[in-house]
């Protein structure tokens, strides 16, 4: 009993003059999944957001999602596809008030300002961000930032939702709430896949986990799994640290 | 706030019944600069794409008009929509060109310039419409031709642009494509990733802002009567335009407004003053001066500010 398929990529190859930063990655998704990008530095995570959403074209492969090819499509046409992305780095619209950064993505789906309005303080409600609302976006800290982030990308009603680092920044504390919000997000019926360091929030919220290195899937499994595959710490610690560890 | 304005409202249309023939002219030029402000302010404020280059929009409007009404005897009341078609015609392929092929800030500026300096080149050179000598319209007062022997008529005309395009303005802010422009001005790549087509909605901008300055070129020829390429085409003609929204705020519906009461009456001084002393155009190191103070000490602009302490 499988659940239809919601993304799928086949030999999806990117690279920058010499460099190869996507290798021919096969990747599926299944509807309802949460899944795990985890790698190194440079391992080419935040690439592969790119060539999904569409801000960067792939030298060849291609790029399925709802069972429509999305590659040469741009980001605003994929993002009404129902593909949703935040940025690694915060783009929040600084002189803009919070309200209005939501707005610009619940008007994706509701054209007319009121309602797209109305949608974009519920949205700014449940991810705590209520009192901000009339503020501009350039005066919230760091996590609020990250917020709002996520908000403006749920505004826009996403049936997959691409987190970049989100969790990058936080404390503990800031972490666990975020977590919580991102199962929530999940529950409420939003599929995600996620680029993650931080460990523990990647294996708290992820069913299945690929492990990227040089553009490549280094391994792929649940995250109990991964997390104890010698090929994921030679992939992060260099293979003279996996040989040297310890037999299990 | 809301009782000023009104009140400001209400006092316009009196104005002309009370004050001398110097102040009408002075409010009428005010008037329309900021309409024309108000006009570039939608693709300059709101979208934040730098157009350097609106006086080929003013130029192209105003010699269409012109032209139309002496050669073939065009109502300029018609010829003026006329002008303003042909003007969002090159202000679509100056968008094309820019928006289509990625130029951005100091490029697109470059870009809009070129093209303002080739229609002022053209303009001087095709001696059909006068060449570098100039078009000029004899006067017959006849309203039908946009000419009225009552000053107070072009005041009044210059008004309703005004008021109109603020209108249009505010309204828009309001709605998907003003959130969206202001989005665009923001962060055009986070716009994309929530959906927005940035692309056509800079050239909505565009097209809208070089139609609405290609009618301002209407009001212009029949308000002076005389075209010359320098000053119609011309690059200090475009800076009159932008200076008014940067110094009133850039992407704000009063913005244009407030800059052209700012800077119009005292262009008109420095001009008279510094003409008389035998400095021509010298005023416009006065404006150079202005707006690196605004740069460095009010960078929203004069109206942001003027907001909040009428708010207090």
């Amino acid at each position: 009993m499988t659940a239809p398929t919601l993304l799928e990529t086949r030999g999806l190859v990117k690279h920058f003059g010499g460099v190869q930063a996507v290798a021919g990655l096969d990747l599926t998704m299944a509807e309802g999944e949460v899944l795990g990008l985890i790698g190194p530095n440079g391992a080419g995570k935040t690439t592969v957001f790119n060539l999904l959403s569409g801000f960067l074209s792939p030298n060849s492969g291609s790029i399925h999602f709802r069972g429509r090819s999305v590659r040469g499509l741009k980001p605003h046409a994929i993002c009404r596809l129902g593909l949703a992305r935040t940025f690694q780095i915060v783009r929040p619209f600084a002189r803009l008030s919070v309200l209005d950064n939501v707005m610009v993505g619940a008007l994706a789906r509701h054209p007319e300002a009121p309602r797209a309005r109305e949608r974009a303080r519920a949205v700014i409600e449940g991810l705590g961000l209520g009192p901000k609302a009339s503020q501009p976006a350039g005066g919230l800290t760091l996590p609020e930032r990250k917020r709002l982030e996520l908000a403006r990308a749920l505004a826009t009603e996403p049936t997959l939702l691409l987190l970049d680092e989100v969790m990058a920044g936080l404390n503990a504390t800031e972490i666990a709430t975020l977590v919580a919000l991102i199962g929530e997000i999940h529950r409420g019926g939003v599929s995600i896949l996620l680029i993650e360091h931080n460990m523990r929030a990647v294996m708290a919220l992820s069913h299945r986990i690929v492990v990227l290195n040089f553009g490549e899937t280094v391994t792929e499994g649940p995250p109990a799994v991964v997390a104890n595959d010698p090929r994921v710490v030679e992939a992060y610690l260099g293979e003279d640290y996996a040989a040297a560890s310890p037999p299990r | 706030m809301a009782v000023a304005a009104l009140l400001v409202l209400v006092a316009l249309p009196l104005a002309p019944t009370l004050v001398g023939s110097y102040v009408v002219t002075l409010l009428t030029l005010i008037f329309f600069y900021g309409y024309l402000g108000q006009a570039w302010n939608i693709v300059g404020g709101y979208a934040g794409q730098l157009s350097a280059g609106h006086a080929a929009f003013l130029g192209i409007g105003a010699y269409a008009c012109a032209v139309l009404a002496v050669e073939k005897g065009l109502t300029p009341w018609i010829g003026m929509f006329v002008g303003g078609a042909l003007a969002a015609v090159l202000g679509t392929l100056i968008g094309f060109l820019g928006f289509r092929f990625g130029l951005r800030g100091f490029y697109f500026v470059l870009l809009t310039v070129a093209f303002a300096e080739i229609c002022r080149i053209v303009a001087s050179n095709v001696d059909a419409i006068g060449g570098a000598v100039g078009y000029y319209i004899t006067f017959t007062g006849d309203p039908r031709q946009f000419q009225f022997q009552d000053a107070r008529a072009y005041y009044y005309i210059a008004l309703v642009l005004m008021l109109g395009a603020t209108g249009l303005v505010a309204w828009l802010e309001r709605r998907r494509f003003g959130v969206y422009l202001s989005a665009i001005r923001e962060d055009e790549g986070a716009c994309e990733a929530l959906g927005v087509d940035t692309f056509r909605y800079k050239m909505l901008a565009m097209m809208l802002s070089s139609f609405l300055t290609g009618i301002g070129g209407a009001f212009y020829a029949f308000y002076v009567f005389s075209l010359q390429p320098a000053s119609v085409f011309g690059i200090p003609l475009s800076v009159e335009i932008i200076i008014r929204a940067v110094v009133g705020g850039a992407g704000t519906v009063a913005g244009p407004i407030v800059g052209s009461f700012i800077l119009s009456p005292l262009a008109e001084l420095a001009r008279h003053y510094f003409a008389q002393s035998g400095w021509h155009g010298a005023h416009l190191i006065v404006y150079g001066a202005l707006l690196i103070a605004v740069v460095l000490f009010l960078p929203e602009g004069a109206y942001p500010r003027l907001a909040r302490l009428l708010r207090r």
